[in-house]
């Protein structure tokens, strides 16, 4: 009898610790595979990777394995990415100040809208792009910097919306109250005391969704074009990472494609400083903000 | 004046609250009017069950690249599923309170990296992996260019997706319901399974089909690894040819070719619709999953 319960406690106690390895064995592999991905990357540019690479633009014959950089795509997507980022903060901050101030946390509306915001989230960036599209010849618009930008914005709207919202929703009720008051209209409180108390959160947000658009090739591949030049207007067709990096390892010489490496490892630096200071500044700019 | 400012505000702002509702419609309802080209001409059925793709004889069969899709998206899912529920266990479970801590960044990092560096990434590792190791060891030849492939590079890609939104379902399990099963005598691991699997089982399931959405309209990491091969595949190792790869690829010549951005733009639009169905039945379940916790 105490033999078999013995036998029974052992059994789940194997069970217990084979669970316990293999989930830690599963949370390894998710880390493992960052490293991966990381260090291949990285250890694959180190031969293609120069000066000249990040200063110039691509010389004749630059996708054959001849003189050039990839600045143009550089300055490309640093243009295109901030420019979206702007926009989507023109329609993110409103929205999510129109959700927590003008609307209940919790109103029919809030809720709702917050839906079709996680669906935008959810669409394919391959389907912005085909949007984008459509409304570019809709417009008559060629392939351009700005329509680069509209089209990234959309894709980056939601997620920064989002991001923005769940910042706003902690803070406390009693802060608007005070705000009212003391007399202030809504859209007073809104723009001095929300947008400073958030200020971290927005800041943060934005950074997300910058990274978000700044990495994005399948969005930008239909309505921003490419060029081996620096766009000098928004109706120039612009150049962007992601794009040249998929694009040099296209071709079928070993040298350019040792490029392709050294561009995504730029493009993965950029996100990496991105996020590093998404943190420093959520952890920094507190000045404002009132706990 | 005060007043009016706080009143043209609200009027502006409003607007801006409807924004992303008309921007769900415009988009399915811009794809709809390119695409009536050639929904007008051939029907439903042949676009959607046909595989011949001729686009200069005027044939456009999706079918391959409906099959090419599903493919990809269902071994991404097999293998990062099972993983990604075990990792968020760990962490939510078992993990000391820093590992928890510090795999936050982790998990960040790799949902923000672009789909271009999982690409290239691909095409350097898993690609000579699955042609010269993976393919040898199940006897058949593949250029390592495979559906297989693309699962892999998808897998890793879905990850923080099913683990963000698992560890957040298993945070709102009450700590006291795993106390109370711990105190009962259960091991870690029945509590585990009994408690907070069971109580999260819906959240999971929605987590899965976030993954699922997120994975079925993945392009550029996939593009680059999968073959891109117009033909409906076979098996794990055969190349595939995925619906936003085949947007992606043809963008260039599509204006030269009768109705070709038609049929392109009814390939946005299946994956629109697809996506949008999984999405919202991902959402409804959280929500009732929230509504039943609170």
């Amino acid at each position: 009898m105490n033999g078999v319960a013995n036998g029974r406690l052992g059994k789940r106690k194997r069970a217990d610790l084979f669970f316990r390895v293999l989930a830690t064995a599963s949370a390894a592999v998710v880390l493992f595979s960052l490293l991966l991905i990381l260090g291949t990357i990285l250890w694959k540019s180190v031969p293609a990777l120069s000066l000249s690479m990040l200063t110039q633009t691509p010389k004749g014959g630059f996708y054959l394995g001849k003189e050039g950089g990839i600045l143009n795509a550089i300055l490309g997507s640093l243009y295109l990415a901030v420019g979206a980022t702007v926009l989507a903060l023109l329609l993110s901050l409103p929205l999510a100040l129109y959700l927590n101030l003008y609307k209940g946390r919790a109103s029919k509306t809030a809720v709702w809208t917050r839906f079709f915001l996680d669906v935008l989230w959810g669409v394919p960036s391959i389907v912005y792009g085909a949007f984008g599209f459509v409304v570019m010849l809709a417009l008559g618009l060629r392939a351009s910097l700005l329509a680069g930008m509209l089209t990234v914005a959309l894709l980056e709207f939601p997620i920064m919306c989002r991001a923005i919202d769940e910042v706003m929703r902690l803070v406390p009720l009693e802060l608007k109250e005070a705000s009212d008051s003391l007399g202030a209209t809504r859209f007073e409180t809104a723009l001095k005391v929300m947008v400073r108390q958030c200020a971290p959160g927005i800041l943060t947000g934005a950074l997300l969704a910058f990274g978000r658009g700044i990495g994005d090739a399948a969005s930008v591949l239909f309505t921003a074009g490419f060029t081996d030049r620096v766009p000098a207007s928004l109706a120039d067709p612009a150049a962007t990472l992601p794009l040249a990096i998929f694009f040099q390892l296209g071709t079928p010489f070993p040298e350019v494609q040792q490029r392709a490496y050294a561009s995504a490892a730029v493009l993965t630096l950029i996100i990496l400083l991105i996020s590093l200071a998404g943190r420093a500044v959520s952890r920094k700019v507190t000045r404002h903000v009132v706990r | 004046m005060r007043l009016l400012k706080d009143a043209l505000a609200q009027r502006a702002m409003s607007f801006v609250a409807a924004l992303p509702a008309i921007l769900v419609l415009l988009i399915v309802v811009g794809l709809f009017l390119k695409s009536k080209a050639i929904l007008g001409v051939e029907p439903l059925s042949r676009l959607l069950f046909s595989s011949a793709w001729h686009p200069l004889k005027g044939q456009f069969g999706l079918l391959s690249f409906i099959t090419g899709t599903a493919w990809v998206t269902v071994t991404a899912l097999v293998l990062a599923v099972p993983v990604s529920i075990l990792a968020a266990i760990y962490l939510s479970e078992y993990a000391p309170r820093w590992v928890r801590e510090s795999a936050k960044p982790v998990i960040d990092l790799l949902a923000g990296l672009p789909s271009v560096v999982y690409g290239v990434w691909g095409v350097i590792m898993v690609v000579p992996f699955v042609g010269g190791v993976l393919a040898p060891l199940a006897g058949v030849y593949s250029s390592g260019y495979s559906i297989l492939a693309g699962g892999i590079v998808l897998a890793i890609m879905t990850f923080p997706t099913i683990i963000h939104v698992t560890l957040e379902v298993f945070a709102s399990v009450p700590r006291s319901l795993r106390d109370a099963s711990l105190s009962l005598g259960a091991t870690k691991w029945e509590t585990t399974r009994h408690v907070v699997l069971r109580k999260g089982a819906q959240g999971i399931l929605a987590a899965s089909v976030l993954g699922f959405s997120r994975a079925f309209g993945e392009t550029m990491a996939v593009l680059m690894v999968v073959g891109n091969v117009p033909a409906v595949p076979r098996s794990l190792f055969d190349a595939g040819y995925p619906l936003p790869a085949l947007i992606a690829n043809n963008y260039g010549e599509m204006m030269s070719v009768p109705r070709y951005d038609a049929a392109l733009m009814t390939a946005a639009l299946v994956l629109m619709l697809i996506v949008l169905f999984f999405n919202i039945l991902a959402r409804r379940i959280l929500v009732r999953v929230e509504r039943r916790v609170r």
